[in-house]
């Protein structure tokens, strides 16, 4: 069982946005600066462990944005008969969720200007944040996909058109109406893969999916009884950062 | 308008490895030191304990314990052609933040470098001529030796307890060590970490073909350990989370694992987090430094008067200070003249991806720092004479992790996404074997750290501006050692191997390695060098600059035990020279 006061996570909670994004000048309403004398108290179950996803409506994308990134994401990882594809794995709510927090908003990026978006070999020069890259190019997508497929959407083309329509933006073959085709095309691929492999507490890799796929046990941390158990399959199954379906008892 | 705080012995920039050790060694000195660091606190119980340290998004992708550029960054060029454009988040370096610094989220590789290293451009000059080396290079001697900092290195590594096998006992070679390192006063504090199957396999390809490979030395701990300080270590798990990660197990060495328990506690020791120091401010003879301005995440700014300055910020950060604080003369990269900012260098790492059938190399079991390697292809180990180029690196089946998101790997010619991307990871995560080279990086003309002309931070201060790109002679060096490095790979029976050396131009995008060097160097000669073999400024002789920063040129390790070695080589200076009589410890 997870107990901890509200007052101890507050006062983490307050420390970390110190250190993150907003730890630097203008930003603060309050000091977070410490002066450290000797060693600071433990205190028990004091740190910031991961915000859980929890199932539920989209918190970033509209309905149509949502059906269209779930039709992305399960052609980027198909699925197969073994295996679930990234709409039943759970990468576009991971997305979603992803969208919604610090990520979405570029927080502790460096984001001052002059932006020189032609440039390609000194880093990424973007002024725009990755929430605002996917609701600009899934709205050029729709419109791309409404103009040559007869006023269908992504999520209502065949596969194979769909399919098409990936390569060819990835290939830098498809453009869409601000230029974002291949550069959409990789944030969406690294955000899928994400979604696929990281902890499912993010949203994704439900069931642990792409752990079981490769043969990864996931969120252990001990090796020391297989390590010199050379070529020889490890035999636990994968655990989360939240625990694996067998240590939660069912109802009824 | 600066509030002014009371006067302290010693003001330290920066709590990482460099500053917690200069700390130790000065308040064991009796002096009163203030430490004032950027980051946050950050102790393993509370930011990264087991139940959730070992989460790839968070810490690697997310970079959850690393600089946020919107604090501080850089910018970039490859030459003084282009315009430099801001690093707007990390790829190929991850500075660090926060108490503890990089060790907190090291790989803990954990080598010495050669003797040959430390008086390079005398050896290299003396064994091939000096003609043999590229015009623009501008490499050089460190002003001290191998034997100079023997004893600082192994109190560094009895500080971290590090797990090794000796293959240089004072001057008796061994076999199972590394026949080429220099002479070591003892055995490492703890026997070597334990090899899974990649690093066997390899080691076995390397000993057929004559080679004798030994257990990369680590600061990952094979053994509890309880160092000199009386902090104790755990054994290391090989969970495969170290290099971007914080340790839950208390088994990586890191300030907060060796030093800082003692530390904190001293009534003449305390430390400032959350606090950006402006610079280094001096009097009116721009000869002593009088302290540092500082300001605090209220966006209040303070004055820390102090008579001696310690600068241990992260390598970069180093020289952005000396420059925004006036302090030597900036580097001039069209009359070769001034030292801030010169010679800056960086590492050249290369891979070779092996695909096999029916084997399961479980690269999930890892330790940032396990694995066989050679020494034979690093530094001068091996005659140059032909090969028209100088340098190498050690290579080797290092295992330091499985993590899915950015550890499956597909053969070339795999499509990035679809069904058969999906099929070729599912196959190959558990059946393919990375082998790589750590090589050096000397340094050269054009390749210098300045102040920007444009971009700013939050505070209004110039960015710190990095033109630098990799030259022929590295280049040259990564394919060689990459095809010595597949020699071996292929006797381990791959059924598809795929070299992947090095090119230019310079890949900032793409992580490399975090080794960024130079730019504030030590030597002899002020003309060349912006500090003393003591790693005191020749201009403010009451100011001190710690870290790779010092390095002239980098060589073909992992910096952090030179850089250990360092700190306690000049707290060593300070206590028994300086503080007897503060002044210069080299007349210029």
């Amino acid at each position: 069982m997870t107990k901890r006061t509200d007052a101890v996570v507050t006062r983490r909670r307050a420390l970390l946005a110190g250190a993150a994004a907003a730890g630097f000048l203008g930003l603060f309403t309050r000091g977070n600066a410490i002066e450290l004398r000797g060693m600071p108290a433990w205190d028990p179950l004091s740190g910031p462990p991961p915000d859980i996803v929890k199932p539920g409506p989209w918190q970033f994308f509209t309905a149509e944005e949502g059906t269209a990134v779930e039709a992305l994401v399960d052609r980027l990882i198909p699925p197969d008969p073994k295996w679930a594809g990234g709409k039943d794995a759970g990468c576009a709510v991971y997305i979603d969720r992803q969208l919604a927090g610090p990520f979405g908003r570029s927080a502790g990026l460096y984001m001052r200007p002059p932006f020189d978006e032609q440039a390609t070999d000194r880093g990424p020069q973007s002024p725009f944040t990755p929430a605002q890259r996917y609701r600009r190019s899934l709205a050029d997508l729709d419109e791309h996909c409404k103009g040559a497929f007869a006023g269908k959407s992504f999520a209502q083309i065949p596969d194979a058109e769909k399919d098409k329509l990936l390569s060819g933006l990835e290939s830098g073959a498809v453009t869409l109406k601000h230029n974002t085709g291949r550069g959409f095309f990789e944030l969406l691929l690294q955000n899928t893969k994400e979604g696929f492999f990281a902890d499912p507490a993010y949203g994704g890799n439900r069931d642990m999916v792409g752990w079981r796929m490769i043969g990864f046990p996931g969120a252990r941390y001990d090796y020391r009884d297989w390590i010199e158990r050379h070529n020889e399959t490890y035999p636990r199954p994968p655990v989360a950062i939240s625990g694996a379906p067998q240590w939660t008892p069912r109802q009824g | 308008m600066a509030r002014k705080l009371p006067a302290t012995d010693v003001v330290i920039v920066g709590l990482g490895w460099t500053g917690s050790i200069l700390a130790h060694e000065l308040t064991e000195a009796g002096l009163n030191v203030v430490a004032i660091e950027r980051g946050p606190w950050r102790d393993t119980s509370s930011d990264f304990p087991v139940t959730y340290a070992q989460d790839e998004l968070r810490y690697h992708i997310r970079h959850e314990l690393f600089l946020r550029p919107a604090q501080e960054t850089l910018t970039f060029r490859h030459n003084a052609r282009q315009t430099a454009l801001p690093m707007r988040t990390w790829g190929t370096f991850m500075p660090p933040n926060g108490v503890g610094g990089g060790g907190v989220h090291w790989n803990a590789e954990t080598w010495r470098f050669l003797e040959s290293d430390f008086v390079l451009k005398s050896h290299l000059t003396d064994r091939y001529g000096a003609k043999f080396l590229p015009d623009d290079m501008t490499i050089q001697d460190w002003g001290v030796t191998y034997a100079d900092l023997e004893p600082h290195y192994d109190q560094f590594e009895y500080l971290c307890g590090t797990s090794g096998y000796a293959g240089n006992l004072a001057g008796q070679k061994r076999q199972g060590g590394n026949p080429y390192e220099g002479p070591r006063s003892r055995e490492y504090p703890t026997p070597p970490q334990k090899q899974p199957y990649g690093p066997t396999l390899w080691a076995k390809a390397a000993v057929e073909s004559g080679f004798q490979p030994f257990p990369q030395p680590s600061g990952n701990l094979s053994q509890a350990y309880t160092n000199p300080l009386g902090v104790t270590l755990g054994p290391c798990t090989y969970c495969g989370y170290c290099e971007w990660f914080g340790c839950g197990n208390y088994s990586k060495a890191s300030p907060q694992t060796t030093i800082l328990p003692t530390l904190l506690p001293k009534e003449n020791f305390k430390a400032h987090t959350l606090c950006t120091v402006q610079r280094i401010n001096t009097d009116g003879t721009g000869k002593r430094a009088t302290g540092v301005t500082y300001i605090d995440s209220n966006g209040e700014e303070w004055e820390q008067p102090a008579d001696l300055v310690l600068l241990c910020a992260f390598q970069l950060f180093n020289v952005h200070l000396l420059l925004l604080s006036g302090i030597g003369t900036p580097y001039d990269p069209n009359t070769g003249e001034g030292v801030i900012g010169r010679n800056y260098s960086y590492q050249v790492t290369s891979a070779v991806d092996a695909f096999f059938e029916d084997q399961n190399f479980n690269p999930f079991i890892a330790s940032g720092a396990i694995g066989m390697c050679i020494d034979d292809f690093n530094g001068d180990n091996f005659d140059h004479g032909s090969l028209g180029f100088v340098g190498g690196g050690y290579i080797g089946a290092v295992q330091t992790n499985g993590r899915p998101i950015l550890g499956t790997r597909a053969p070339s010619g795999t499509p990035s996404w679809g069904a058969e991307w999906k099929k070729a990871v599912a196959e190959h995560y558990l059946s393919t074997y990375t082998t790589v080279t750590h090589g050096s990086c000397y340094s050269y003309k054009d390749c210098f750290l300045d102040l920007d002309p444009t971009y700013t931070d939050a505070y209004g201060r110039k960015l710190l501006r990095m033109t630098f790109d990799f030259h022929d002679n590295e280049m040259k060096m990564s394919q060689y050692l990459t095809d010595r490095l597949a020699d071996i790979t292929q006797k381990m029976g791959p059924k598809v191997m795929e070299k992947h050396p090095r090119t230019a131009p310079y890949n900032v995008n793409v992580y490399q390695t975090t080794h960024t060097c130079g730019g504030a160097v030590m030597g002899d000669d002020p003309k060349t060098s912006a500090v003393n073999r003591y790693l005191q400024s020749w201009d403010v002789p009451n100011l001190f600059v710690f870290g790779a920063t010092a390095f002239p040129q980098n060589a073909g390790y992992n910096p952090t035990n030179t850089v250990g070695a360092l700190a306690f080589w000049g707290a060593k200076a300070i206590r028994e020279q300086y503080l007897k009589n503060p002044g210069p410890l080299v007349q210029a």
